[in-house]
């Protein structure tokens, strides 16, 4: 048998013996499930690269806003 | 609410939430080495049957508390655009090395940990353990380099035209006094938070009278743990409170609700604040007070005699040097003036890069330099605007010293009672107060944070960017909607995460661990 094959068949045999790991790895799938799927996806964007194109735009953008002394907080 | 309040509330609950996870991985991810250790060098089945139980409690606590600190990266990303664009690789260099290094490391060794027990030699499982707690140990410490740059930003150039922060020195930033003493302080800490878990749920079996040796091997182990933690993390505590008074001396002052300090400055063990307080009046803010004569001057300065500056000193630019001495640096109202030169030198420095004008750019560039260590004051009008919120830094240390001693207490009348007076087990009392010493120390070890990152305020990186700078301009609404979905989330997470825990601990209680 391959390293690679043992591997594989170390944690096949591993999550098949599992009790509460079972219930465990649920709720890790949902878990990621929500965070990258629907609150990175929907709720957070990345601010900065939505509004500009290059590194210099978003240089720009952030000298804007840090020296905007009208801004509002 | 403000959106920057609405923003801050929501980092402040990710933090609260991701902070009841990780303390308890790292403390048990140790005390479940120590018991591994024991078998391996034993034999003994018991210790075997007792590492996989408070393993089981270990992978759950993992299993529910892994992701819940990227939900901070995504805020940094859309929140704090402004911080996160402005502190450049600095922040991000620290983040990215704990991901690949120690998350993978975390995780191949987990599942060793866990499946490994009939396929790989007593030695191979036992080093994955060690391992994965060196992984857990590893995480911590990438993220406490980020923050402590945060609060003593060092190693670094700011770029006018990439309007970034450069690191030129990643060892300036990976050890810089504050990271070496904050990353120690935490970690022993979270052997304390691991202890007194570990000690809490033992006493709930005695309460039960149901798995008695396994409570006791337990209760021994873990009060060792709990004892040199709380040991240590009172003697990096004092090595921090010297950090505190030297790098940042307002969160040092907000902590003791200090005004006007003086040469052998009292240490306030417990007292009520005056609500009614303000900057003006003369009084010294408390409604009551018990002190430690000279105990803050040799908290700060290991020097009973020494002087301790307050708020309107430090407003007033007194301060106390390396060498304890008093000395009269920059005043509040002098950072905001060079704060708002700082300001209109990168604007110059930009009027003139994108004119071409080299002359004026260089010329910008050297004013920048000069007054850039103030170029976070430049956003206040008033020096009052620059001081952190006093009563709950105050209170919060108040909680977090007195919980401490509650613990280190609890570690030492444990230990008498493992090794000498057995029998004292049996007393309800004595196990009740190791039931309820698992919500102080959660309390103690929140406590810390609020006083690290409130002391902290207005800054989000220390001199150089207040908090109300680093916020993107996104809508408060979109921030509120988020916060009460974090809010249904992370209670959802919690339920789940203790009544799992609960079952397995009841499902034990109906059975001999060590069977």
């Amino acid at each position: 048998m391959s390293v690679f094959e043992s591997i594989f068949k170390f944690y096949l045999d591993g999550f098949r013996s599992m009790t509460v790991g079972r219930k465990l790895w649920a709720l890790i799938i949902i878990k990621l499930i929500i965070i990258f799927a629907v609150l990175k996806l929907f709720f957070f964007p990345d601010f900065i690269k939505s509004r500009c194109d290059t590194e210099s735009e978003c240089a720009d953008h952030v000298r804007n806003e840090l020296l905007d002394s009208n801004r509002n907080y | 609410m403000s959106m920057v309040d609405w923003s801050r509330g929501q980092f402040a609950l990710t933090a609260i939430v991701h902070w009841l996870f990780v303390p308890l991985t790292i403390g048990l991810s140790l005390i479940v080495g120590i018991m591994e250790t024991i078998y391996y060098r034993t034999r003994q089945e018991k210790w075997k049957k007792l590492t996989k139980f408070w393993m089981t409690l270990f992978g759950i606590n993992f299993a529910c508390g892994v992701a819940t600190g990227i939900i901070l990266e995504f805020e940094f990303g859309t929140n704090w655009s402004n911080y996160s664009w402005f502190v450049g690789d600095i922040f991000g260099a620290p983040l990215a090395i704990e991901g690949i290094l120690a998350f993978f490391m975390e995780s191949t060794f987990i599942a060793v940990m866990f499946f490994g027990w009939k396929k790989v030699s007593p030695a191979f499982h036992l080093a994955s353990t060690w391992l994965t707690a060196l992984g857990v140990v590893l995480s911590a410490l990438w993220i406490l380099v980020a923050n402590a740059w945060m609060q003593y930003p060092a190693g670094m150039e700011f770029d006018p035209s990439q309007m970034r922060n450069v690191m030129v020195s990643f060892t300036d930033v990976a050890l810089s006094p504050v990271a070496v003493n904050k990353f120690f302080h935490t970690v022993l800490s979270g052997w304390v938070l691991g202890a007194t878990f570990v000690i809490g749920v033992s006493c709930w079996f005695l309460l039960r009278k149901t798995n008695i040796e396994a409570a006791k091997m337990s209760i021994k182990i873990a009060s060792w743990v709990g004892l040199a933690g709380i040991v240590l993390t009172m003697w990096t505590g004092d090595g921090s409170a010297v950090e505190v008074a030297r790098c940042q001396p307002m969160k040092l002052a907000a902590m003791e609700a200090l005004y006007n300090g003086e040469k052998g400055q009292s240490l306030v063990a417990f007292g009520i604040l005056d609500p009614q307080k303000s900057l003006e009046d003369d009084s010294d803010g408390m409604l009551m007070s018990i002190d430690i004569p000279c105990g803050l001057s040799i908290l700060a300065n290991h020097d009973a005699n020494s002087f301790v500056p307050g708020i309107n000193d430090i407003m007033a630019g007194i301060s106390v040097n390396a060498d304890g001495d008093t000395v009269n640096t920059v005043s509040y109202a002098d950072r905001i003036l060079l704060g708002k030169q700082s300001h209109e030198a990168l604007r110059q420095f930009s009027e003139a890069e994108k004119a071409g004008d080299t002359a004026t750019m260089e010329l910008a560039r050297l004013k920048l330099k000069e007054t850039f260590p103030y170029f976070g004051y430049g956003y206040f009008d008033e020096p009052s605007q620059a001081i952190p919120p006093v009563a709950l830094t105050f209170y919060s240390f108040r909680v977090m010293v007195m919980g401490g001693g509650w613990l280190l207490l609890l570690f030492v009348v444990m230990l008498f009672v493992a090794y000498r007076r057995e029998k004292a087990f049996e007393w309800k009392w004595l196990a009740w107060a190791g039931l309820i010493s698992i919500p102080i120390v959660w309390i103690v070890s929140e406590s810390g944070w609020v006083v690290a990152e409130m002391g902290r305020q207005p800054w989000v990186i220390q001199d150089l960017m207040p908090t109300r700078a680093a916020v993107s301009a996104v809508s408060s609404g979109s921030v509120q909607t988020t916060f009460w979905i974090f809010t249904v989330i992370f209670t959802v997470l919690l339920v789940t995460e203790i009544s799992i825990m609960v079952h397995e601990i009841a499902k034990a209680s109906k059975n001999d661990i060590l069977k």
